[in-house]
């Protein structure tokens, strides 16, 4: 800098400066920082004046207080002692909940739908097409509203529940499915089921390194099918079905015992699930016809059977394509979670941005609690996917 | 270097401009020429606008005193509808100037949450409504019912310690707005609303069949309905505060809105009549304004029975009693601190 | 057989026509709907599905439904389907929200103008697009002045906005400023100043990162304390805010994408070309990479316009709210499919159309440099 300042004393060494490319993407980027750093200060600044003029400070502790509200549906203990940090844990689990339901549900879904579209028959075909076109050009606050809505105004109210076999009964208050309870005898089948499951992984990677070596073929799919569900099955017969139901019963207002699902969260996870269902199926259709003809017709010329060309040829290739617009969209689905709160869901949002924030009125703490929480969502579906992606990447030789 | 300094003086002129010292809410509503008043999204005779769009009901009546007094037109007022959920938020960030939004009075609302309350103008309390045809009697019989319930209340929490103490279950529905209640309630997803008393007799008569429903005889909690204004800033507290106590003790002093301009034309027998409407000594001053703050207050919206009857009274669609609203006089506890 | 004569000469045989069973309707049905045993069972269980939904649906819709009544009851009375009369008497509502009835040419002047804006936008082979397009560019301004009033006209608050009108307000608002903003984000992320590009990168990062609803609640509830006291701006401003960054961190990833795409060559040319960075973007880099993103960039535009249904949880009244509130009506009261099947008919009109045009320009504008 000095140097350039020697060579040109005058007024002239700024633009000096300017012309040289090096020093000006240095000046380029200081100026930037400088207005970021100062926005950032200059809202900062405003932040602790205002809070101060209310003399409001800024703290955690209100998450160690009694929450004193009640939330329906809930996977971890709670009641309405329980602190406000609990509540947060309940919204936390509700949002992974729903998130992680409507993802398997939406990926399902979406498959189905991924392929109906490539379906030569034309019905089916249509169908789908119109009901991709439908569900993705309506906004998905709407589905949520309609699919709880239908739940709430078409099924019966408890006393005149639709029941299913006089165990699980549908109604507008929520489904009421039996609830399993074990005795101790099951907890072996459960170990057999692990066992299973251990040795299916095992045995794959045998009976793939065999026929690496000699050709040889196990019928794997059928000893792992005997392994996870046979033997368990089998030990849970012998053991005498060591295992009892809570059947849900009418008493009162409602059903009493089972589980339940809230008529919220199956309305949210319905209409999550529909609705990001119609982008994979169009990512899952854009991603099957982009794997080109020749690698069907030359697995063909191999004789390899139909399905043996999807599994190993089209499929694994068409996943490449796929898995970065997977991706976005289960990001999508967690993030759309958030609109909970229009059918009363307890999420995150909902709960610690909800009423926690309006109890309490830690306005600054509670949304960047929420936003954090989400950011950390986002973070690690992202990194998930990101190493899936790298997994399944075209490996060159 | 050269560049850095200019960014330093950037910074600190803004910083600058963020400390410029916050004029008093009084100034700020004078300079402004309006009046921002929080209220409810749309509670029948509290707070909605009606179908040309002019926000009418008993919490609005306070807010156009306010602006009466203030500034001297009961309509220079701008109403910024809040939700349950935001609505301390709306004002303490300064975006309203005083709220009057069916408001419960608690210590940690007052304390914690940083406002100052005005003098409760309702006086009420929380109870449920529930379809008569399922024969319940009393709330102690509500085991394991579905009851909907506006998040972010008071009756939240009361409905909570409710059931807790008396050992009973219950599945909270929670909502968010009073539509989204009728809607849930109407559309039978629980079998019970819950909210101020007021509320359920607001919300039932805008359900299909308002008689299908009753309101149960318990009420569970004591919700004393008021105003609110920010933490510190006094003088604004206090002209929140005597104009509802000046609307009150008009109903007690018999001063209307028809009568009020005659009342202050000249000084009567009356030595309380005089100071409220400046005539004798110049209260006024006290808290900032003109001696005629409180005959326009009254002259706008008129006395509290006046307020009560045209929105919320028993001609009304509404048709709450006075009750415990009356007149400490008349067997209520209303009763306006001396303007003296 | 034999004695016919070959009115033909070797190897110039006439073509005979098809077999019939591959021609005609039924052989088109044999050969789309009934090919193998798994497109019979999905034939079948489709047509199912069609006979049980919508006939009933086509009923409830138009035969059984009650276009004009009172209310509820005098629409349950004529028919037992849909009661579109409340749309009917709520029409202006849905349309204009509370704006005052006075002033309602404003609005509709507002809708033609808007029209008038778009078709520079899509028509390219229209006399004077760029004078045309240059109105278009200042149409939120111009729409902004008839809609909020002064200067002249009388002053509306934003309050009082609603139904479609906001819709659109919204829509056009996070449409025509999220695209510049986005293109300043994505140059700022692939550019190689380190510090700018960190800090593109983050804000993009953490805005996707977060739902939309999020950001609304810091719109509503925390961003007065960021202002200097007493600084109040309109609820609606710090939406059109809210929306406009949110629509504009996505569109910039859209466009980071097309500017990926470009082949280094093309920056080396233009270098050497010796044009400045402006100069290149502007007349080498960005014409090619949006052309390649316009997929992606309407693809945002109709998120975006789907997402304007989110205002409705802060308490604006789109026409989602417009509609709940209505419902709260007395006289309307359990109403909520019609007033969901007329919100949604309007979102899907208008996105169905916007996915539509993508399609078209995606072809037109294949030009067979696909690399």
């Amino acid at each position: 800098m000095s140097e350039v300042a020697v060579q040109q004393p005058s007024s002239g060494g700024i633009m000096r400066l300017w012309n040289d490319k090096e020093s000006r993407s240095v000046i380029v980027q200081i100026i930037a920082v400088a207005i970021f750093f100062a926005l950032f200060f200059y809202m900062g600044r405003n932040a602790v004046s205002n809070l101060e003029t209310l003399g409001k400070d800024i703290s955690l502790d209100f998450l160690g207080q009694t929450a004193s509200y009640d939330i329906s549906q809930r996977l971890i203990e709670y009641d309405s002692r329980s602190t406000h940090f609990r509540a947060m844990l309940v919204g936390i689990l509700n949002t992974l909940l729903v998130a992680f339901c409507g993802i398997i549900l939406a990926t399902v879904l979406g498959f189905l739908l991924g392929v109906f579209r490539l379906s030569k028959n034309w019905l089916t075909n249509k169908l789908a097409y119109v009901y991709i076109e439908y569900v993705r050009n309506v906004p998905v606050l709407l589905h949520i509203l309609m699919v709880h809505g239908v739940i709430i105004h078409t099924l019966p109210v408890p006393k005149n529940a639709i029941s299913v076999s006089d165990s699980v009964f549908l109604t507008n208050r929520g489904f009421f499915v039996p609830k399993p309870l074990f005795e101790p005898m099951f907890w072996i089948v459960f170990g057999l089921f692990v066992a299973g499951i251990l040795f299916t992984i095992w045995f794959r990677r045998y009976a793939k390194n065999v026929q690496d070596l000699t050709g040889k073929q196990y019928p794997v799919f059928w000893i792992s099918l005997g392994a996870i569900i046979g033997v368990p099955a089998l030990a849970f017969l012998v053991l005498g079905m060591p295992i009892n139901w809570d059947i849900p019963e009418l008493k009162g207002f409602n059903y009493k015992g089972g589980m339940v699902l809230r008529p919220e969260f199956i309305a949210l996870w319905l209409a999550l699930s529909l609705y990001t269902a119609a982008f994979i199926g169009e990512i899952v259709r854009a991603g099957i016809t982009a794997v080109n003809w020749g690698q069907t017709e030359a697995a063909s010329a191999l004789g390899l059977t139909r399905s043996r060309t999807l599994n190993l040829v089209v499929i694994p290739q068409a996943l490449r394509i796929i898995i970065p617009p997977l991706t976005s969209q289960y990001l999508n689905l967690t993030k759309n979670s958030s609109l909970a709160i229009a059918v009363g869901y307890m999420d995150i949002v909902a709960t610690v941005g909800g009423v926690t924030l309006n109890q309490t009125g830690r306005e600054m703490e509670c949304m960047t609690i929420v936003l954090l929480l989400y950011l950390t969502f986002s973070l690690i579906i992202s990194t998930f996917m990101n190493w899936y992606n790298k997994r399944i990447k075209l490996v060159e030789r | 270097m050269k560049l850095l300094k200019i960014a330093a003086y950037t910074t600190a002129l803004f910083s600058l401009t963020a400390m410029n010292a916050q004029a008093g809410t009084l100034e700020d509503v004078q300079a402004r020429g309006e009046l921002n008043c929080v209220v409810s999204t749309g509670i029948a005779g509290f707070a909605a606008p009606n179908e040309d769009g002019r926000w009418e009901g008993f919490d609005i009546d306070f807010c156009r005193a306010v602006a009466a007094a203030v500034l001297g037109d009961g309509e220079k007022v701008k109403f910024v509808p809040a939700t349950t959920k935001n609505r301390f938020t709306v004002l303490n960030s300064g975006e309203g100037d005083i709220l009057f939004r069916n408001t419960t009075e608690t210590m940690s609302r007052d304390a914690d949450l940083k406002l100052t309350f005005l003098p409760v103008n309702y006086y009420d309390g929380q109870g449920f409504m529930i379809r008569k045809e399922l024969g319940v009697e009393s709330a102690k019989d509500l085991d394991g019912a579905s009851i909907c319930i506006q998040t972010g209340t008071t009756t939240e929490l009361n409905l909570a310690d409710f059931f807790r103490t008396n050992g009973i279950s219950y599945e909270p529905v929670a909502i968010e707005t009073n539509e989204e209640g009728i809607a849930n309630y109407g559309g039978n997803r629980c079998d019970v609303y819950t909210t101020d008393a007021s509320g359920l007799a607001s919300t039932r008569a805008a359900l299909e069949d308002p008689s299908a429903h009753i309101i149960l005889p318990e009420i569970i909690s004591k919700e004393p309905l008021g105003g609110a204004v920010r933490h510190g800033d006094d003088q604004w507290a206090d002209i929140g505060k005597w104009v509802v106590n000046a609307i009150i003790a008009a109903e007690e002093l018999g001063i209307t809105s028809e009568n009020v301009e005659e009342l202050a034309a000249a000084p009567q027998e009356n030595p309380n009549i005089n100071r409220l409407l400046g005539t004798e000594s110049d209260m006024g001053a006290m808290i900032g304004l003109d001696p005629q703050w409180a005959v326009r207050a009254i002259k706008a919206v008129g006395n509290y029975a006046e307020i009560f009857d045209r929105t919320i009274g028993p001609d009304t669609a509404i048709g709450l009693e006075r009750g415990l609203n009356a007149q400490w006089t008349d067997g209520g506890i209303l009763y306006a601190a001396p303007i003296r | 057989m034999t004695d016919t004569v070959q009115n033909y000469k070797p190897g110039e045989h006439p073509s005979l026509p098809p077999p019939s069973n591959t021609v005609g309707p039924i052989a088109w049905i044999r050969e789309n709907l009934f090919s193998s045993p798994t497109n019979i069972v999905l034939t079948l269980v489709c047509a199912w599905l069609l006979y049980k939904v919508v006939p009933g649906s086509l009923n409830w819709m138009f035969f059984d439904a009650a276009f004009t009544g009172e209310d509820r009851n005098a629409c349950k009375a004529v028919a037992d389907g849909a009661c579109w009369a409340f749309i009917g008497e709520r029409l202006a509502l849905f349309t204009y929200g509370f704006y005052p009835a006075e002033q309602r040419w404003r609005v509709n002047l507002s809708f033609i103008l808007l029209i008038a804006a778009i078709i520079p936008v899509l028509f390219d082979n229209i006399p004077f697009r760029k004078y045309g397009l240059i109105y278009s560019a200042l149409f939120p301004f111009i729409a902004g002045w008839l809609l909020i009033g002064g200067f002249g006209l009388e002053p509306v608050p934003t309050s009082e906005f609603g139904g479609l009108m906001l819709t659109l307000v919204i829509g056009v608002t996070g449409i025509a400023f999220s695209l510049p903003i986005g293109i300043l984000l994505a140059l700022g992320r692939v550019s190689n100043l380190p510090l700018i590009k960190m800090i593109c990168v983050g804000f993009i990062e953490f805005i996707r990162g977060v739902p939309l609803i999020t950001l609304l609640f810091i719109a509503s509830t925390m961003l007065s304390y960021f202002l200097p006291p007493g600084t109040n701006f309109d609820l609606l401003l710090r939406v059109l805010i809210m929306v406009t960054i949110f629509a504009a961190a996505y569109m910039a990833e859209v466009i980071r994408g097309g500017l990926q795409a470009i082949p280094k060559g093309q920056f080396e040319g233009a270098d050497s070309l010796g044009l400045k960075y402006w100069q290149t973007m502007r007349l080498i880099i960005l014409p090619q990479a949006l052309k390649i993103s316009i997929p992606g960039i309407v693809n945002t535009f109709i998120g975006l316009f789907k997402d304007t249904t989110l205002v409705v949880i802060i308490g604006l009244l789109d026409p989602l709210g417009i509609g709940r509130a209505s419902l709260a009506d007395t006289k309307w009261t359990g109403l909520s499919t019609e007033v969901y099947l007329f919100v949604a008919l309007f979102f899907f009109v208008s996105c169905f159309a916007m996915s539509r045009y993508s399609l078209y320009l995606e072809s037109k504008l294949d030009t067979g440099h696909k690399r």
